[in-house]
């Protein structure tokens, strides 16, 4: 047992007015300790949704299934009180918009050491002084003077910071970030993201980075999926996913970005059309409607993942013959 | 391509604020101060620049949708700063505008036939309804929109579409001049890509001048023949794209465009990096002397008692830096 997790067959389900959306399906990887996993899609892909159902945080419409393993334990669907033993403490997880994920009404002070109160049953002025000293491995200027202060005073790259510290006091083996500099301007994600290369290289802590930015991938992670339509349609290490993708999508995502050392002029290449509606997948494959090379065969047999490594894999009729 | 078409001086956007507390004193946001520049025919200036440098601000106070307090906009030579709303509306047949939120900017009351027909009624009245009607489905097709969903509502259409008949709206009157205010910040990276697309096939087909705003380096690169990069209400440096991608002289733009992250692993992780320390300071006590000088690697004394005029560096090229020179090439 070697993996710190792992995931088998996730299908996530939501129900709604028009009947039930299966954000999620058919989704398996594995996480090992101290490993970077990059997932990338678009809105709706269902990126989000695999590490909230992972988390046992899913909206109360959802519902999911499948197998997740933490260190070999079955913790998927597991009541919130046994959950609350992991969650916070092995595993973590950092959202996009740091403003609405900490409470207004608390300190920061307040915040961070219900944490460490919490799981590690420290006294009040240990989990201060452990607080403290996140607040400055984070790089929060002037932490001292800071820690007593409530949300609103700081800033947006502040608040990261703070949101970073909090999920990494109790030393987690997994942390998961959704998103997180999205919300942020391109000067304060790059302090965001040198401060998780650092993280990683002092720590022996997995990180999920959940983006659909390309380029932060290409800076941070070792593994990367991609995901489109709730399912897995590429995975690989980082270097096979930017310079042998196999996918069509994959290909079209990374051509469709214009990128700050181009110096190509004219038109991007475009992925046409939209994200199909989840709500009425065609038979086939989901990507069918936009692909530029389609077989008969992908309008009517959804292509299964197929592994073609230890951690390779895709979901394509393409390479097969028509 | 030398005809141009709005010039820009000296203009200074404030918002009165009161400060913290009860009983604040009354002070000024300078959301603006002093900005300058021309768009000549024909051509794309992108706007660069972190929340809060103004770059939104700008965008309005051009159509005078914000009156500005002081300083020139001077389009077509005539000044149109402070002019009201009825006086505006004859020009903004040349002069119009694309919003960031596709679907917010819609009135969501309307049908697209009537989104894009709107500004056809007003300007020309002797049009006959199916003449408008034709109008309208031909540029939808133009734009990218299949004419058949004419009498459709916005909500009915996805973000990218939504930005679609924003530009369709925008373009209808066959305007000199197209302020884009963030308008692919809110798609999907596939759906960005067919908007940039959009923006420059128009572009060349109706010989249209862009102001392209956007806090995206990657994608005012790609769209842009000139680039203006905004700090706290200032410009920093101005030129063209190639020579400022190139070559950044204004220590900001320098690490403005090294804290763009790369789609490519091996370079990506290769890179040398100017990282900024700290936050943007709080446009109502913005520092002495240079806006900059708080995060910037090369201030000095000078830089916290004079204020860098933007000063020619350059063919085409303005740069407001005392130590620019020390970043040009030699």
């Amino acid at each position: 047992m070697d993996e710190l997790l792992s995931v088998a067959d996730l299908e996530t389900r939501f129900r709604t007015p028009e009947g039930e959306v299966a954000a999620v399906a058919g989704v398996s990887f594995a996480i090992d300790p101290g490993e970077s996993l990059g997932v990338v899609g678009e809105s709706g892909s269902g990126k989000s949704q695999v590490f909230l159902s992972i988390m046992g945080l899913l909206a109360k419409n959802g519902r999911c299934s499948g197998q997740v393993r933490f260190r070999g334990e079955d913790i998927l669907g597991l009541p919130a009180a046994r959950l609350n033993a992991l969650r916070g403490s092995r595993m973590s997880m950092i959202f996009q918009d740091p403003m609405t994920s900490l409470n207004p009404y608390l300190t920061v002070s307040r915040q961070l050491t219900e944490v460490v109160v919490e799981h590690l049953g420290l006294s009040r002025d240990q989990a201060r002084a452990r607080a403290l000293e996140a607040l400055e491995r984070v790089g929060l200027p002037d932490p001292a003077a800071r820690i007593d202060l409530y949300p609103h005073a700081f800033s947006g790259g502040m608040r990261q910071r703070v949101m970073i510290a909090m999920a990494i006091l109790c030393q987690p083996e997994l942390l998961i970030a959704d998103e997180p500099t999205t919300a942020l301007d391109v000067t304060i994600q790059a302090q965001i993201l040198d401060l998780m290369r650092v993280l990683k290289r002092e720590s022996n802590t997995a990180t999920v980075i959940i983006t659909h930015d390309l380029g932060v991938v290409a800076g941070l992670c070792d593994q990367v999926m991609v995901m489109y339509a709730g399912r897995l349609v590429e995975t690989g290490s980082v270097r096979e996913i930017f310079y042998q993708p196999r996918h069509p999508y994959t290909r079209g995502l990374l051509r469709a970005m214009p990128r700050l050392d181009d110096i190509q002029d004219g038109l991007l290449d475009t992925i046409p059309g939209q994200p199909p509606n989840l709500q009425a997948l065609p038979p086939g494959c989901a990507y069918q409607e936009r692909c530029p090379q389609v077989y008969p065969r992908c309008r009517s047999e959804r292509p299964e993942l197929r592994i073609l490594g230890p951690r390779r894999g895709v979901a394509c009729h393409l390479e097969l013959g028509p | 391509m030398s005809d141009i078409l709005l010039a820009v001086r000296d203009l200074k956007v404030h918002f009165p604020v009161r400060s913290a507390g009860w009983r604040g004193a009354h002070c000024h946001l300078k959301a603006l101060d002093g900005v300058s520049f021309d768009v000549r025919a024909g051509e794309s200036l992108g706007v660069v620049g972190e929340s809060g440098c103004g770059k939104s601000t700008l965008a309005r106070a051009l159509l005078q949708l914000i009156p500005p307090t002081a300083g020139q906009v001077l389009w077509l030579g005539e000044d149109i700063a402070g002019l009201g709303d009825r006086a505006m509306r004859p020009r903004r047949r040349g002069l119009q505008i694309v919003f960031q939120d596709p679907l917010a900017s819609l009135d969501p009351r309307m049908t697209v036939g009537d989104i894009i027909g709107e500004p056809l009624r007003v300007f020309q009245p002797e049009l006959k309804p199916d003449q408008i009607r034709h109008r309208v489905e031909t540029l939808m097709g133009t734009v990218g929109l299949l004419p058949h969903m004419i009498n459709r509502y916005p909500h009915e259409f996805s973000g990218g579409q939504c930005q679609r008949i924003g530009i369709a709206r925008a373009i209808v009157l066959q305007p000199k001049l197209v302020v884009c205010d963030e308008p692919v910040s809110a798609l999907d990276v596939s759906i960005q890509a067919q908007i940039i697309n959009l923006l420059m096939a128009l572009q060349r087909q109706m010989g249209l001048a862009l102001i392209f705003i956007s806090h995206d380096l990657s994608i005012v690169r790609h769209l842009s023949h000139r680039v203006m990069v905004l700090y706290l209400g200032r410009v920093m440096e101005l030129g063209h794209r190639d020579g400022l991608y190139r070559n950044p002289l204004h220590p900001y733009t320098r690490a403005l465009l090294s804290a763009v992250p790369i789609p490519d692993p091996d370079l990506e992780r290769a890179r040398q990096r100017v990282t900024l320390t700290g936050d943007l300071p709080s446009p109502l006590a913005p520092p002495t002397g240079c806006v900059f000088r708080t995060r910037c690697p090369m201030a000095d004394r000078r830089c916290e008692e004079h204020t860098p005029l933007l000063e020619p560096a350059g063919p085409g090229r303005q740069v407001a830096c005392h130590h620019w020179r020390r970043n040009a090439d030699t």
